[in-house]
Order: structure tokens, then C-alpha cells, then sequence
């Protein structure tokens, strides 16, 4: 068998680094970005890492770290972090026959048979740093878990430039000396404290495991982790990757409601939003569920939790449709009373657009006529977003706090990044 | 000079009437009859950027650069895949802000402006300057709204 060589192009701090592309004041300063009813940190710069702020941390736990170091916050911005994210994978789709996006930030290149991918990696990282302007760092190996652990030395060890090459097997030795097992892809938490009760904490000596006895005493994942980690790759790149087979529109609300009207208002926002997606994804869904409940940490208050699920009589992608499918769900499951903490929207059973097989008395017209409404729908509101449906609500704003949101700097025109003259 | 972030659509967005759609069903019109015969339509895109994921769109504010034709409001089109040469007009980064002006690289690096009543900013020598991007459009509407 050919020998392969994968990369993964991983950004470095993700959502941080977008916060400062149109920002240089905030180059050196420390950054985080909240979560999306602004709980939680969910990424941080080098800066706030360095002061010991952990990932995923309540806002209101680092209260006076943030207040002492001047730490800038932001809530996520989505709509932008999914523009810079597009580019970067736009950007590596030219260096590579296959490119596996893996995430919003990081994604594997098949480098199988090119000559030098040391250099290689080095001009992949130049080009997308100079060209979106994130920074990133390329790991490089025979697998991509070595691939992965390639990138968590480039991402830790600034001497290497930000791209790091484990093909040569003595290289390898020395970093896997020095590594804890944790930072191996797939090794979890559980599996990091079951391995230290053997003695096992570098990944050395995790790679130096008997593979019989690790399928034995933990599993066939594991195994091919310890294969993968030996050079021998077990994981393929996934060639194209398959539709989305369920779309999940759901958020945990800024405060508790229990006003009918608004929570029926926020899950018709979300059946909209959900249709918007899956017209996206070019698909049709028949089943749709809806659930709402009460927080399960609420001391106060019994817990309530429930969902309904229906069919639609013909596979749709019709806002309309959808909308009036979560107002019928949601009259079955809506119990008058209750706090409500959370509610969402999730569509199944897709089939592509243009393979629809249509019943008795509806007509291939009524689809057409409903996708050119839709169509200008979506236009309209990737510009505006000004359009809804008599259910939806009218105003974001008591929904999701987002009060610190940075401006939707590439998707509409009244936001774009102010350069002086 | 301050950077604000937001631009004035921003704020206009929530004047704006927000006018629901209902559910009710709206006949189609009578199919045009040319719809056959439409050859591709002319894109700006396609005249205006090249390389997609390496270009940004930015609002111009102030009037430093009256004299290469950028005025107050107008938005430049930003490539940051091209390298930087004399003579480009470009975005770089200068006191913590985006600034535009014409870059001169001999004999000394300076960031120029395009209107007499403005100074060069001169970067002194072993300091880094920061370029953004090149800008390689302007798109100024000549009809107020």
C-alpha cells in the first residue's frame, strides 16, 4: 500500500482571532468570546489562556480576572466566524485534490505523494494567515491522529513556526516522550484517568501498548488510536461528506419564560430558521419534532420536559409549512405554568430537492411556486433580514442577550469595517 | 480620529417597518416567455474580485484620500492576497485603527494621503508596518438616497 500523508490546518484560537481581523487594537490584548446567551467562555487568545481561564468557564466565575486584566469580551458572532471560516476552506481546497472540512476551524488535506509537505505546510499556512488573516498551524503525519498531534505541537512549541512534520518515526519518539495522553485525538477524560490507573500518562508509552490487549481492555477505537499513533493509518479521509440528516435549531433562553405567546414565538423562529437551512442543504423534510422544557438545575420549580413529532403529508422545505407544523406540535405540549428554559425545532427524514414523488392532488406547480417564494425570502433576508411569518416574533433583542456582538462585519452593508482616510 | 464600528445602516435597520408576511397563498404571474432565452447576466463580482476568500469589503471614512478618489462613505474593495508595492493604495494598520493611504516604500516608508492638507505618516525605520490589504476598487454612488 502507498504511503499516505495527511495535514490538518487547524486556526489557531478561532473565534479570537476573527474579533481582531478588522481590529488591530485588540492585537495584543487579551480576548474572549461567550457563548450564545452569553453564559459561557467558549474560546479564548493566547493571553487568557495564559492566565489560567479554562474553556467553557460561567462568565461570572472570572468576573474580577476580567475586570483586573482588561480582558475584551464578545458574544459569538456566527454569521461572521462562518464567512472567515468559508474562506480559510475555500483557501486550502487549492492546495489539496481532497480537503475534509472536520470543523468550523480545521480541516484535513490528503498530501499523499507530494514531495516536500514540510515546505508544502509552510507556504499552506503563509497563504491562508496572509490571505483570510487568521492564523493557523499545520500538523503533518502518516495518520491523521498523528496528523492531529502534529498540529498540537506546532500549536504549542512557537520554535517550529507553526507547522510541524511527525513523518520521521525518531521525531516522533521525542515529542511522544514528553506528551500526555489527553492531548491524543479520541482520548477523552475517562480514558485519560483509566489509562494513568495502568501507568499509562505519555503518549510514548500509550503507543507502545500491545494492541491485542487494547482492544481486549478497552475497544477497537482505541486500538486504531494506538495503530494510528505507530504510523499505520486506520482512519480514511471521508470523501465527500454526507448530507446532514438532521437539522437542530434550539437555544437555551437569556431568562425563563413562561409566556405562551413568546415561547411559541421562539420555536416558529426557530422552524424558520431551521427551513432556512435545510433549503440550504438543498433538501425536503416529512417529520418535524418540537420540545420545550424547564431547567432540570431549577430548585423552584417541578421539571418539565416534552416534545411532539409530526409528518407532513408531502416532503417540504416551506417556511410556511414548517411554521404552522411547530404552532400545532407546540399547542399539544404547552403546559401553562412552568419556566421555561429551553425550546427547539429539529427536522428529519430529508430527501434532495428535485426527487420529489408528488401525491394525488398536489401538482409539481405548487412545489415550483413555493421555491421561488422561498428563494426570494432567503435572498431578502441574507441582505436585510427583514422577512418573517406571522408567528415568529418581532424582535430578537429579549432572546438571546448577544449585547456584546461585534458587527456582521461581512454580510451586510451597514456593518462593514470602517477604514480613516 | 475614532473608529466606530458600526455603520449608519445599522442604526436605520431599527427605524426600518417591519412588515410580517402572512401565510396566505399568492398566485404566480404568467411565465415570461423570454425566461428561454437569457444568456448569463453581467456580474461586478466577476470585474471587481478576484480572489473571493482573500477579499473584504470596508467603508471609507474621512477625507485624506479626496485626491485619489475615495471620499467619505465609500466602500473599497480589499484584496489581501496581492503583496503590497509602491505606489499602492492600500489599508495598513496605524495606531491601533485601519487606515487608507497610498503606500511609498523609497526612499523611506511612508503612509501617504491624497489630499494636500494632510500629513505623510512617516514609520520609522526598524518598525513594523502592518498592511491589511491592497485596495483595488472604490465603489462611490454618485445618486444620494
Amino acid at each position: 500500500m502507498r504511503n499516505k500523508t495527511f495535514a490538518l490546518v487547524d486556526c489557531n484560537n478561532f473565534y479570537c482571532s476573527c474579533e481582531r481581523l478588522f481590529r488591530p487594537d485588540l492585537k495584543k490584548v487579551p480576548v474572549v468570546v461567550l457563548s450564545n446567551n452569553d453564559g459561557c467562555i467558549i474560546a479564548r487568545s493566547q493571553e487568557v489562556k495564559a492566565l489560567g481561564i479554562k474553556m467553557g468557564t460561567p462568565l461570572f466565575k472570572v468576573r474580577d480576572l476580567i475586570r483586573q486584566h482588561n480582558i475584551r469580551i464578545f458574544s459569538s458572532n456566527y454569521t461572521f466566524y462562518d464567512n472567515i471560516s468559508n474562506r480559510v476552506m475555500q483557501t486550502l481546497e487549492a492546495f489539496a485534490p481532497d480537503v475534509e472540512i472536520y470543523s468550523i476551524d480545521e480541516a484535513f488535506l490528503d498530501l499523499s505523494g507530494f514531495a516536500d509537505p514540510l515546505s508544502y505546510g509552510r507556504v499552506i499556512k503563509a497563504t491562508v494567515d496572509k490571505e483570510v488573516g487568521v492564523p493557523v498551524c499545520v500538523g503533518i503525519g502518516p495518520t491523521k491522529t498523528l496528523a492531529k498531534l502534529a498540529n498540537y505541537a506546532a500549536k504549542k512549541y512557537k520554535q517550529t513556526g507553526g507547522v510541524v512534520n511527525l513523518s520521521d518515526s525518531a521525531r516522533r519518539q521525542r515529542l511522544f516522550e514528553i506528551t500526555p495522553v489527553a492531548e491524543v485525538w479520541g482520548i477523552g477524560r475517562r480514558h485519560t484517568e483509566s489509562l494513568a490507573r495502568i501507568g499509562i500518562t505519555t503518549v510514548g508509552q500509550l503507543a507502545g501498548l500491545d494492541t491485542r490487549f487494547v482492544r481486549q481492555k478497552y475497544s477497537v477505537v482505541m486500538e486504531r488510536t494506538v495503530r494510528e499513533l505507530n504510523g499505520e493509518s486506520c482512519i480514511e479521509q471521508e470523501e465527500i461528506s454526507p448530507p446532514k440528516k438532521q437539522i437542530v435549531c434550539s437555544r437555551s433562553f437569556g431568562e425563563k419564560v413562561n409566556d405562551q405567546i413568546r415561547v411559541r414565538q421562539a420555536l416558529c423562529e426557530f422552524a424558520a430558521r431551521a427551513a432556512e437551512k435545510l433549503r440550504k442543504e438543498k433538501q425536503r423534510c416529512k417529520v418535524m419534532t418540537v420540545f420545550i422544557r424547564t431547567s432540570p438545575f431549577d430548585k423552584n420549580a417541578p421539571y418539565y420536559s416534552n416534545a411532539a413529532t409530526g409528518s407532513f403529508y408531502q416532503d417540504t422545505s416551506d417556511t410556511r409549512q414548517l411554521v404552522d407544523m411547530a404552532t400545532t406540535l407546540f399547542k399539544r405540549i404547552w403546559r401553562q405554568g412552568h419556566p421555561y428554559a429551553k425550546a427547539g425545532v429539529m427536522l428529519g427524514d430529508f430527501s434532495p430537492e428535485g426527487q420529489e414523488q408528488y401525491p394525488l392532488f398536489e401538482s409539481p406547480a405548487d412545489t415550483e411556486t413555493s421555491d421561488r417564494l422561498m428563494w426570494t425570502i432567503d435572498r431578502i433576508n441574507q441582505h436585510t433580514g427583514k422577512i418573517w411569518f406571522g408567528g415568529q416574533r418581532p424582535k430578537k433583542d429579549w432572546f438571546m442577550k448577544q449585547e456584546l456582538r461585534s458587527p456582521a462585519y461581512t454580510s451586510r452593508w451597514g456593518s462593514l469595517p470602517v477604514v480613516q482616510l | 480620529m475614532k473608529a466606530t464600528l458600526l455603520g449608519r445602516a445599522d442604526q436605520l435597520d431599527t427605524e426600518q417597518l417591519h412588515i410580517p408576511l402572512f401565510l396566505d397563498r399568492v398566485p404566480a404571474g404568467f411565465p415570461s416567455p423570454a425566461s428561454d432565452y437569457c444568456e448569463k447576466t453581467l456580474d461586478l463580482n466577476e470585474l471587481c474580485i478576484t480572489r473571493p476568500a482573500a477579499t473584504y469589503f470596508v467603508r471609507a471614512q474621512g477625507e485624506s484620500m479626496i485626491d485619489a478618489g475615495i471620499f467619505d462613505g465609500n466602500i473599497l474593495v480589499v484584496d489581501r492576497s496581492l503583496e503590497a508595492r509602491h505606489g499602492d493604495i492600500v489599508i495598513a494598520e496605524y495606531g491601533g485603527e485601519l487606515t487608507v493611504k497610498k503606500l511609498e516604500l523609497k526612499p523611506t516608508v511612508r503612509l501617504m494621503p491624497m489630499n494636500k492638507n494632510y500629513l505623510p505618516l512617516v514609520i520609522p525605520a526598524g518598525e513594523d508596518l502592518e498592511i491589511f490589504g491592497v485596495v483595488t476598487t472604490v465603489i462611490h454612488s454618485l445618486r444620494k438616497p
